[in-house]
């Protein structure tokens, strides 16, 4: 029973991860039509910047409430780092090729893919870069005869809020419907009046920080290491094509989804965990290609 | 890009591909073993990104998922020697040829149900579910180390070379480049009628305007199916080429940024021109070899490449090359 309460909290915390880079993935698909190849090593690139700052300012070892509340403090410093990079991005190197096939755009994402994953081995070295200090200084919390780790809870607490935050500010904002009616029809939006650069800057600036936020709350639970964007990035596609391209409700379920079948795919049939879940967002395509709450 | 659809005429045709056949026949005479091992590697490749551009330049489908046919042809030669206990290179490439039709005939049929983003997706998820396969059941595959297979467990031409003993690896490299190019040249040939053909012209339509082309009765679902399995056969046959070649083959041909290298061979020549993906294999192979060598950062190099080449020559080598030739021309 306790294992059974450990084990669905443990998807839990997977899922909030999983669902804050691929809020972003989908977001910049929903706004701007880009598959971004590149969106996974944002997360990995957030998770270093993360790690880093903490590490530099506090060192490795754990220190007291006021210690941990810096460096709780300096996390989100990985979010901020890649939405400043996306906003360089976008207008210097994707805006050019909007009028162009839409294959050239994802070759641009998988150059930067390319350049951005040595740019991680070339600032913080081949070595993984952990923040657990933090994991270390906030202990654990029993359940029932068990122990979990308090920060995990922290990364469930801030999917939830990223969660909200994330669908206040798409449906309850005049931001968001700027970003809405841009996503619905882009030549209508620019007719009317919105800038349609500015809103792209700012949907993939915003999808690059939620995905440098899934680094930053990842990495002082698991260390960063090179190649987890890569990893990463196919299960957040995954996740995507589940939920529906461009769906916030659809990466929210389908992360849920992809994070509980593959914590029973490890306890039960590791052997295919990973192949179940690429069969299933192929099943999905194939049988609702919108996904579960993707529109046409 | 209109170049792409007239065609060259015979005789520059000729003029072209005659010299490039002597050049190629003639190279390991003059440049020594380890380029001729470069060249090998270049022209397998050559064969995949032929193959893959099938469907991004003629078809107008952009798979990212064809790493899924050249480790299903490299892996199922691996097996053929190993399991097997097969010799012969033509019995190898027959079955690497066979298991590839098989899977693509699957993957294809479930893959062209759909077309550009949806496309690509469904070929990256069907390809990295055989990634996933060969990473996990690491007693079959062997896992991450792969399988080996050393040039001395096959022989070339029904058992009439063999790789043993002392210099068999100078001896490996110098037959193995005549047998990859006359393999290589065959494939061209194919290429080259496919395309030409009535059935070729066929897919050129579908990829410009899909329901023109269903309205003149070409049956579209059905023609890509086949121009899927082509491209990937073609993949397939280049990945079992590849293995005895490197002697090892492991699940990062499986996994999918080799999809993606894939894509970068073939824009980097130019996927509007019928020699475009065989330039930019061979050129991106040496390439990468020699970013590898000179510096840890190879990867930020390719990208740079990449970037710039999307940025400023979309039409690739070749395609850059064309339009210089006809300005030239232009009085």
């Amino acid at each position: 029973m306790d294992t059974l309460a450990i084990q669905i909290l443990n998807s839990i915390f997977y899922a909030a991860v999983l669902f804050l880079i691929s809020a972003g993935l989908s977001l910049i698909y929903g706004v701007m039509r880009i598959v971004n190849l590149a969106h996974g090593t944002f997360y990995a690139l957030g998770a270093y910047v993360s790690a880093w700052a903490v590490g530099s300012v506090f060192g490795a070892a754990a220190g007291g409430s006021w210690v941990l509340a810096g460096q709780l403090a300096l996390l989100p410093i990985g979010a901020l780092a890649i939405a400043a990079v996306g906003a360089v991005i976008e207008p210097t190197l994707l805006r050019p090729l909007y009028r162009r096939p839409e294959e050239y755009v994802l070759l641009i994402t998988f150059g930067l893919l390319m350049i951005l994953e040595d740019v991680m081995k070339l600032l913080f070295g081949g070595t993984p870069l952990s923040a657990g200090s933090i994991m270390d200084s906030m202990g654990s919390i029993s359940i029932g005869r068990l122990l979990y780790p308090t920060y995990n809870l922290v990364v469930i607490g801030v999917g939830i809020l990223a969660a909200i935050g994330l669908w206040g500010f798409v449906y309850r904002t005049r931001f968001g419907v700027m970003l809405r009616a841009t996503s619905q029809d882009r030549r209508m939006a620019s007719a009317l009046g919105i800038n349609v650069g500015r809103v792209y800057v700012q949907a993939f600036a915003i999808g690059c920080f939620m995905a440098g936020l899934g680094g930053a709350v990842v990495v002082p639970a698991q260390a960063a290491v090179l190649g987890m964007g890569v990893d990463a990035l196919i299960l957040a596609f995954v996740v995507i094509v589940i939920g529906g391209l461009g769906s916030l409700e659809g990466a929210l379920v389908g992360a849920l989804i992809v994070s509980f079948v593959r914590t029973a795919g490890i306890q039960f049939f590791a052997e295919v965990e990973l192949a179940v879940l690429y069969l299933i967002a192929a099943a999905v395509l194939l049988i609702r290609p919108t996904g579960l709450f993707g529109r046409a | 890009m209109p170049a792409a659809r007239t065609g060259p005429s015979p005789k520059l045709l000729l003029a072209v591909a005659v010299p490039a056949v002597l050049v190629l026949a003639l190279l390991p005479t003059v440049i020594g073993l380890y380029q001729t091992e470069l060249l090998i590697y270049g022209l397998t490749f050559a064969i995949a990104a032929l193959g893959f551009n099938l469907l991004l330049g003629y078809t107008g489908l952009l798979s990212f998922g064809h790493s899924a046919y050249f480790g299903m042809g490299a892996y199922t030669v691996a097996f053929i020697v190993r399991d097997l206990h097969v010799q012969s290179m033509e019995l190898c490439i027959l079955g690497g040829l066979l298991s590839t039709l098989l899977i693509s005939a699957l993957f294809g049929y479930v893959c062209v149900r759909h077309t550009r983003i949806f496309f690509g997706i469904l070929t990256l998820a069907l390809s990295q579910v055989l990634w996933s396969l060969a990473f996990k059941f690491f007693w079959v595959t062997g896992g991450t180390d792969g399988i080996r297979v050393p040039r001395s467990s096959v022989t070339l031409l029904a058992g009439l070379l063999d790789f043993k003993g002392a210099g068999a690896y100078s001896r490996f490299v110098y037959a193995y480049y005549y047998y990859v190019l006359i393999v290589f040249l065959i494939a061209v040939a194919v290429m080259w009628v496919i395309v030409h053909s009535p059935f070729g012209k066929a897919l050129q339509a579908i990829r410009d305007n899909e329901t023109r082309a269903s309205f003149v009765g070409i049956r579209v679902r059905r023609y890509r199916w086949i121009a899927f399995v082509i491209s990937a056969s073609f993949t397939g046959l280049a990945g079992a080429l590849w293995v005895p070649l490197n002697g090892l083959t492991t699940p990062e041909i499986l996994y999918w940024p080799f999809s993606g290298e894939l894509v970068f061979m073939t824009v980097l020549g130019g996927f509007r021109t019928f020699s475009g993906p065989i330039v930019g294999a061979i050129a991106f192979n040496y390439l990468k070899v020699y970013a590898v060598a000179s510096s840890q950062y190879w990867q930020l190099v390719l990208g740079c490449v990449l970037v710039v080449l999307v940025m400023v020559l979309p039409t690739g080598i070749v395609g850059t090359i064309g339009r210089f030739v006809a300005q030239m021309r232009r009085p």
